[in-house]
């Protein structure tokens, strides 16, 4: 079963090598010294199997992209990785999560740390009902950072998310004055003020306008030089743009139950992805033949 | 067949709205309406006929002054209004610290099954619903448990007054928790905050107007009610002013409740002015909560 | 083969030596802990009232019953006889419904199907100030307004001093808002589309209301009038004022008849030493009274539960 599924997942192992290495960055096919990696990951709600063994490893410095039918788990293994699931009601977790090779779901681990280290920026934009600079100071101030100013800390943090200029002049006032767009950069740069070291998005431009989409996705480029970004997204073409790597996923329906129990079908450098993907279920999805 | 049915069916576009204007659904309407005011007139009955009885007494006297069957013309509540205060006052010292930890607790922290929830929840409904007097039994009892002779001080009847209100002031601090969004909470746990930091600093602040509307119209009710007090042994007037929570005090709704057994005219009117100045508390302490409500109300 | 998938040129991906540099350990936080435990215990204290009434009762009551024969306390005559008192309290609660339901559910048909939103933002509060008013208020009322001007005088009823019927009327107004309010809860949940498929075959509002949305609400409906009922039972400044304290098995409403709350009421406003029989009483009919309405509750209870569950 186990070499099935893993065959299954990487059919085109065998031609793995310098021909896979990304033309622009000069990736290597597969992430060196990843910084978090997922092995046999079993995600279940109450008795409902949502995902099933993924096995994933994501690179330092690079965006990760997941994409697949709704449904599929992308969400759910986004979640895994800095135990935002564990707020999920019957949500159960097997397998490991690796962070710099330490399981994150091991019982001595808190997972107030890992949050710290892994940051998370939603779907809908979320800012909190406080003014524009406790919105970025707030992180900080919970985790206990030690912060020589705090007013450069937050403009450091604003300039990071390409807001800086925006809203300079209205620091106090609310949050939910900004445009949608404006709101999702204030999310940005709030999980950027805790000095993360991934930041994992969940449809971060779902939400938005092509314009503030596009904003978005500058911004994500750039901060990828400091960080390692993992990214949720049902949007082909943004996945093509900004990612390294890319995971397909989709949902099995199980024989007996029904219950569509998501698995990871493909993962490969983007560009490989997307000119030649070695599964025929990936194919069908990016060009749009839905499967 | 097909052409009546056409007809019958322009017919009835035709009437469009008349068809609400038959005499049946007129009077039906109007019975409704009626049901609707009718309460409302009584109060307002009531409102008229206890100020004219009372006209006579709205005067400093029936603030200041203590009871005095001597000289009932001038006989006055300030024992009753004082009374009332302090319990106001020790009644949400005990029951909004007690009552909003708990429903933070059940909402932010408990266990989240359905069973333990349910029955949290049937518990609370059915606390809320149990008689006001039975809440003075209980305070009887637990005073006697700490070793209170008398329980008919600020403290017993705060006590009663505290339990009766604890389960509206749980139900409607979960709701006014329950109106935050959840991503707000998210947003904040994976920032690295604690569950309580969350709680704290994001999800109190957001709820505050609501907790604030339930526990002013608990207060109100607490300040109103008199039926625990007359068990926990409240005594119907004393000629003095509370001075610490082992005082011996009344409280206004039980110096009315004991008017009531004399017959004195001048008594019935000083009562009927009292009754307009308990009113006044309690309709001010709702409009208050009803301002607060529409007035900081968040809707996310 | 299968660990390869995700192994990468250098192999496993722990030999990153970064590890050591970020701590997960779980930091302790004693504050945090404190806290959870004060909040978890007011929850705590706060579900066990319910049991905490029990246990404040049975001690006298058990007390009461060693002295008292049960068939003393279920009895219609004697000096412990709870029956009048209990037929008392169901006449008195039996006028109370026969005004607060058809007012209490036409107020709530009002709102939920004939006033605009804005109205109802005014109207409900409005309705709600009913059951703001002290009951003494309402005990006052009925004894200085409604039985000597309106039933007396106006309606020229041969009614005693203290009588059932004015208890029960003025306590109907005071619990239309608790009828109302759970009532309309239960009409606005039936779905906007059973209404639109009425008034498409051509039905007009009323027609709506009656035929289609108090059916589809009759749980809730049921629920707001058992809790109702809870309430009118459990109320006491009204009936202790205005029905009196003369304990009395009568089925005319024109009587003056003692209560269980009045009951309550005027024995402990008495002057009964703690632990007597007579003071004993009072904890049995108090337990009596706190048994009716906790049954009524959790019948009211699951009568909503009933209706939230199937829209
Ligand atoms: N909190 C939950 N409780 C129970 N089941 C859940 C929960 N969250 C997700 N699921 C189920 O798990 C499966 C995977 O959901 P998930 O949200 O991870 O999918 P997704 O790939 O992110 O979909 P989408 O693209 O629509 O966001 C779905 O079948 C979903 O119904
Ligand atoms: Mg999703």
């Amino acid at each position: 079963m186990a070499s099935a599924t893993s065959a299954d997942t990487f059919p085109n192992m065998s031609s793995l090598g310098e021909a896979h290495v990304d033309n622009e960055r000069r990736l290597p096919a597969k992430p060196v010294n990843p910084v978090m990696e997922t092995r046999d990951l079993n995600v279940f709600y109450g008795d409902f199997h949502a995902v099933h063994d993924v096995n994933l490893s994501y690179g330092r410095h690079e965006i990760t992209a997941m994409i697949g039918p709704s449904g599929c788990g992308k969400s759910t293994v986004l979640r895994c990785l800095n135990r935002m699931n564990d707020l999920v009601p019957g949500a159960r977790v097997d397998g490991e999560v690796l962070y710099h090779g330490q399981d994150i779901y091991e019982k001595r681990v808190d997972p107030i740390a890992v949050r710290t280290q892994i940051g998370m920026v939603f779907q809908k934009p979320n800012p909190f009902p406080k003014s524009i600079y406790d919105n970025i100071a707030y992180g900080p101030r919970v985790t206990g950072m030690k912060v020589d100013n705090m007013d450069d800390l937050v403009e450091e943090a604003l300039n990071g998310a390409a807001l800086w200029d925006e809203v300079k002049d209205k620091l106090k006032q609310s949050a939910y004055g900004l445009s949608g767009g404006q709101q999702q950069r204030l999310c940005i740069a709030r999980t950027i003020a805790t000095k993360p070291d991934v930041i994992l998005m969940d449809e971060p431009c779902s939400a938005l306008d092509p314009i503030a989409t596009a904003r978005v996705e500058d911004l994500m480029l750039t901060l990828r030089n400091e960080y390692t970004i993992i990214v949720v997204t049902h949007n082909m073409q943004q996945a093509a743009r900004v990612s390294d790597r890319t995971a397909f996923f989709t949902a099995r329906p199980d024989e007996t139950t029904g219950n569509r129990t998501g698995l990871l079908v493909e993962y490969d450098l983007t560009s490989t992805i997307f000119s030649a993907p070695g599964d025929k279920r990936t194919e069908d999805y990016i060009s749009g033949r839905f499967g | 067949m097909s052409i009546a049915a056409t007809t019958a069916r322009q017919v009835t576009l035709a009437t469009g709205k008349s068809k609400d204007k038959t005499p049946v659904s007129l009077a039906f309407l109007i019975a409704l309406w009626f049901s609707m005011f009718f309460g409302v007139l009584v109060l307002l009955a009531l409102i008229v006929n206890t100020a004219i009885d009372g006209s006579t007494r709205f005067d400093s006297e029936l603030l200041t002054n203590y009871a005095s069957i001597v000289r009932p013309e001038s006989s006055g509540f300030r024992a009753g209004i004082l009374g009332s205060l302090w319990l106001m006052v020790f009644t949400a010292l005990l029951a909004v610290p007690l009552g909003i930890s708990a429903a933070l607790y059940l909402e932010e922290f408990a266990d989240p099954t359905t069973r333990w929830n349910r029955f949290v929840e049937v518990n609370l409904q059915n606390l809320a619903a149990v008689p006001a007097i039975v809440y003075g039994l209980l305070a009887v009892a637990i005073m006697a448990l700490l070793g209170f002779q008398n329980a008919g001080i600020v403290l017993g009847g705060a006590l009663a007054l505290a339990l009766l209100i604890l389960p509206v002031i749980i139900i409607t601090t979960r709701e006014a928790v329950r109106a935050v969004p959840r991503e707000i909470r998210q947003g904040s746990l994976a920032l690295g905050a604690t569950v309580w930091q969350t709680t704290w600093r994001q999800t109190l602040p957001s709820a505050i107007p609501g907790i604030a509307t339930g526990t002013i119209l608990g207060l109100s009710r607490a300040i109103g009610e008199a039926a625990p007090l007359v068990v926990v042994g409240l005594a119907g007037s004393v000629l003095f002013d509370p001075e610490g929570v082992m005082s011996r005090i009344t409280a206004l709704p039980m110096q009315i409740y004991s008017l009531t057994s004399n017959s004195r005219e001048e008594l019935q009117q000083a009562a009927s002015a009292a009754i307009i100045v308990l009113l006044v508390m309690v309709l001010g302490l709702n409009a208050l909560a009803i301002f607060i409500r529409n007035k900081f109300q968040r809707s996310w | 083969m299968s660990t390869s998938a995700t192994a990468g040129p250098t192999g496993p991906s722990s030999g990153t030596g970064l590890s050591a540099a970020v701590d997960l350990s779980p930091k302790s936080r004693p504050g945090e802990r404190v806290i959870t435990v004060v909040l978890q215990l007011s929850a705590y204290a706060s579900i066990a009232i319910t049991f905490g009434i029990i246990a404040a009762l049975i001690q006298p009551v058990t007390e009461f019953f060693s002295e008292v024969p049960f068939g003393d306390f279920f009895a219609f005559d004697g000096t412990y006889a709870v029956l009048p008192l209990v037929t008392a309290t169901l006449m008195v609660t039996l006028i109370a419904l026969l005004v607060a339901v058809p007012l209490g559910l036409g107020a709530a048909l009002y709102l939920s199907e004939y006033a605009s939103r804005r109205a109802r933002k005014i109207l409900k509060p409005t309705v709600e100030l009913l059951a703001g008013v002290p009951s003494v208020v309402y005990g006052f009322f009925a004894l200085t307004f409604v039985t000597p001007t309106l039933l007396q005088e106006i309606l020229a009823l041969d009614v005693g001093f203290t009588n059932a019927l004015a208890a029960g009327l003025v306590l109907g107004v005071m619990i239309i808002p608790t009828i109302a309010s759970l009532a309309e809860d239960a009409f606005s949940a039936v779905p906007q589309a059973m209404r639109q498929g009425s008034l498409a075959m051509g039905a007009n509002r009323m027609q709506t209301s009656l035929r289609v949305v108090f059916p589809a609400a009759l749980s809730g409906v049921a629920a707001a009038v058992v809790l109702g009922m809870s309430r009118a039972i459990g109320e006491t400044m009204i009936v202790t004022l205005a029905a009196g304290a003369l304990k009395q098995f009568s089925l005319d409403p024109r009587d003056g008849m003692q209560t269980m709350t009045g009951f309550m009421a005027t024995t402990a406003g008495g002057e009964n030493p703690v632990g007597s029989v007579a003071y004993n009483n009072l904890f049995a009919v108090g337990m009596l009274l706190f048994v009716i309405t906790l049954v009524l509750n959790l019948v009211s209870i699951s009568f909503v539960r009933r209706f939230r569950q199937v829209y």
